[in-house]
């Protein structure tokens, strides 16, 4: 079974993130890490294509500048290869410019099953994965809390406001995953010096056949007014317990008249 | 583009339209002329009451989807109406897991954009411009739509109060689901409902919420029975949901609910952004955690430095002595 796992590579979440004040668009100029969110897709497929007796995991990733840094963490996770879409007149691409990039690499690949976190951690818009499915023509489990393949049908418990939903599809399809799904595994020092050889095909918005005005800010059909800080909350109250702490959380509640 | 038609997605759960959808559209009044909206399932005739309650006139119904997931076939109604000419300025979706769903297949179909993480809405020169939380909440964007068509808009809860208007229970006009080809081919085969007492989590006036400062599984009773004790909601943090210590509908924060009580009290949660953004907006926090650098400390109104495992008991135990 092959499996095709769409990775970002952001900017690492411990850096305060900011956006360019000139095109509103996240600076992603220093190294881009594998998005934490995605390797527990990552780690599904390996899962899956195993359980499955076979098949390969191949990573689809856009990101700027050639960067492979999280790609190559996800190859040595035990991903067999990778294609990268990266091109300067991607920058600036909403979700859907995201998505038709996305989509036309992943047919490429011609997969069985495709995987992706249910929300990125640094744009979460959380919309393009079913974009994706869309212009693909497939049909999309979303929130995925488990996954298993059974023959040429994917069963899913899909996380829902009440508790789950048990979701079968026929495959190919679409399926996101939630943090928790399985734990990933950390790349092995063997995993890491293999994944340095492992392919990664680089291809640019032409090589897809999309032009500058489906993708790329000339794509995009939303324009950023201003950006803010938010209205911050200022800190209160700070009380180190000497054993009776819990009294002024009373007193507190007594105020608030919640007793 | 002036605004004088906006659809909101009315989601139904227990035969009642979802309080964040009564929200957009109590907002929606606000923005344009008129307001109609967008349902699915056996029941919508039920439900067209309190829909016109709030100000709804027209409810598109795409009827009974029977065991498919709504994203698809709810899409490809509207976007067969958006493409006969009958379409909406606007569609707001609450950001649910139907509701983001279904946006992002609207998108795909219409060619259209879509905003998410949207928790302001406002008309200007006729358009309609929107707040953006981004990076956690930490900051705020202001967009808007370039170009033709209806802008999709997906909106986080509680971002609006929801408040009728008094109007007359809304007329329901059927919407057909046109073809949907190999997309609508996943099926519901068992729903499974996570019982739990007490109030609901986004609407209890009380939360107190746990995280991995508990150590493990088992010290969540006490959350839960602090919570019971102060006639709230038990909630929980990311950390302790992925540990499978509690289930998924506790979770607070970006991908879980967004909370705001008159108490939140959060007992080893650290306050992590994804976090902070689900609850940061409750009127008072209270925060115990035993690390007196924790970020979550930056938001409270009281701040215990430290062990749960201490504070905790003696607070149930001294509310216990309360009777
Ligand atoms: C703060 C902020 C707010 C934004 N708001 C909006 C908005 O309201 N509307 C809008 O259209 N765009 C928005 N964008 C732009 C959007 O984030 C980018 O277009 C991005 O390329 C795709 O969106 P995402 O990361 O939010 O994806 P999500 O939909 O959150 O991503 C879900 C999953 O899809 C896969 N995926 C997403 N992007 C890639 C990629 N480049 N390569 C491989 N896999 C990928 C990953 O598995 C990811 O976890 C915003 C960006 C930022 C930084
Ligand atoms: C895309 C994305 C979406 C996310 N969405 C969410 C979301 O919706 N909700 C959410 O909560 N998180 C979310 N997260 C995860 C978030 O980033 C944090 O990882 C999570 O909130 C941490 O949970 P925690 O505070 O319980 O754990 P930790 O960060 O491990 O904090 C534990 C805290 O407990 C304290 N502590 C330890 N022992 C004790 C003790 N005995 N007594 C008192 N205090 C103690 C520690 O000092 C520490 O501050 C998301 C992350 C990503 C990337």
């Amino acid at each position: 079974m092959n499996v095709v796992v769409c990775v970002k590579q952001i900017p690492d979440p411990a850096a305060p993130a900011a956006l360019d004040p000139g095109t509103h668009n996240l600076v992603r100029s220093g190294k881009l890490i594998l998005d934490d969110s995605d390797a527990y897709g990552v780690e599904m497929a390996l899962q899956l294509a195993d359980a499955a007796g076979g098949g390969e995991v191949t990573l689809v990733s856009m990101a700027p500048n050639g960067e492979t840094s999280g790609l190559r963490t996800a190859l040595a996770m035990g991903a067999a290869k990778a294609i990268l879409v990266s091109d300067d007149s991607l920058a600036g691409s909403d979700a859907l410019s995201t998505a038709k990039v996305l989509a036309a690499a992943i047919r490429r690949a011609e997969p069985d099953l495709v995987i992706a976190a249910t929300e990125s951690t640094d744009g979460y818009t959380g919309t393009t994965p079913v974009q994706v499915a869309e212009l693909l023509g497939l049909p999309s489990v979303t929130f995925a809390k488990k996954v298993e393949v059974d023959g040429q049908t994917v069963k899913v418990e899909r996380q829902t406001e009440a508790g789950y939903d048990e979701v079968t599809s026929p495959l190919p399809a679409v399926v996101t995953v939630t943090a928790g799904v399985v734990e990933p595994r950390y790349p092995s020092f063997k995993g890491i010096m293999a994944a340095k050889s492992k392919p990664v095909d680089t291809l640019t918005a032409a090589d897809l056949g999309l032009d500058g005005s489906q993708v790329g800010a000339g794509g995009a059909r939303q324009q950023i007014i201003s950006v803010v800080e938010a209205e911050a909350r200022s800190a209160g109250e700070v009380v180190v317990d000497e054993g009776d702490a819990h009294e002024r959380v009373i007193q507190f509640l007594e105020q608030l008249k919640i007793l | 583009m002036s605004i004088e038609t906006i659809w909101v997605l009315a989601e139904v759960a227990d035969g009642k339209p979802i309080t964040t959808s009564l929200e957009l559209i109590t907002q929606a009044r606000s923005l344009a002329g008129t307001v109609e909206a967008v349902a699915w399932g056996p029941g919508t005739a039920d439900v067209a009451g309190t829909l016109g309650e709030h100000g709804v006139t027209t409810v598109h119904d795409v009827g009974d989807i029977g065991d498919a997931l709504p994203g698809v076939p709810v899409a490809s109604a509207v976007a067969a109406a958006v493409a006969a000419g009958k379409g909406p300025d606007a569609i707001l979706f609450p950001a649910t897991y139907d509701g983001r769903d279904i946006a992002g297949r609207l998108s795909a179909k219409l060619d259209r954009p879509v905003l998410t993480n949207v928790v302001g809405l406002s008309a200007d020169d006729g358009g309609l411009v929107s707040q953006h939380a981004i990076f956690g909440g930490t900051q705020v964007v202001t967009a808007r739509f370039t170009g033709e068509g209806p802008g999709i808009f997906v909106v986080r809860a509680k971002s609006f109060a929801a408040e009728p208007s008094g109007g007359a229970a809304a007329a329901v006009v059927p919407l057909a689901v046109d073809d949907t080809g190999a997309t609508n081919t996943a099926v519901v085969v068992a729903r499974h409902v996570e019982e739990r007492s007490g109030p609901k989590l986004d609407e209890a006036d009380v939360v107190v919420s746990g995280g991995r400062g508990l150590g493990e599984k088992d010290s969540y009773a006490m959350i839960e029975e602090l919570a019971g004790l102060l006639k709230g909601a038990p909630g929980a943090s990311r950390a302790i949901v992925d540990a499978g210590w509690v289930p998924y509908a506790y979770q607070v924060g970006q991908t879980g609910k967004t909370v705001k009580p008159t108490v939140y009290l959060a007992c080893g949660i650290s306050g992590a952004t994804q976090h902070l953004v689900g609850m940061k907006n409750a009127k008072n926090i209270i925060a115990i955690n035993k690390d007196q650098d924790a970020p979550i400390f930056t938001v409270a109104d009281l701040g215990i430095v430290g062990d749960v495992h201490k504070v905790v008991p003696k607070l149930i135990e001294a509310l216990k002595a309360r009777g």
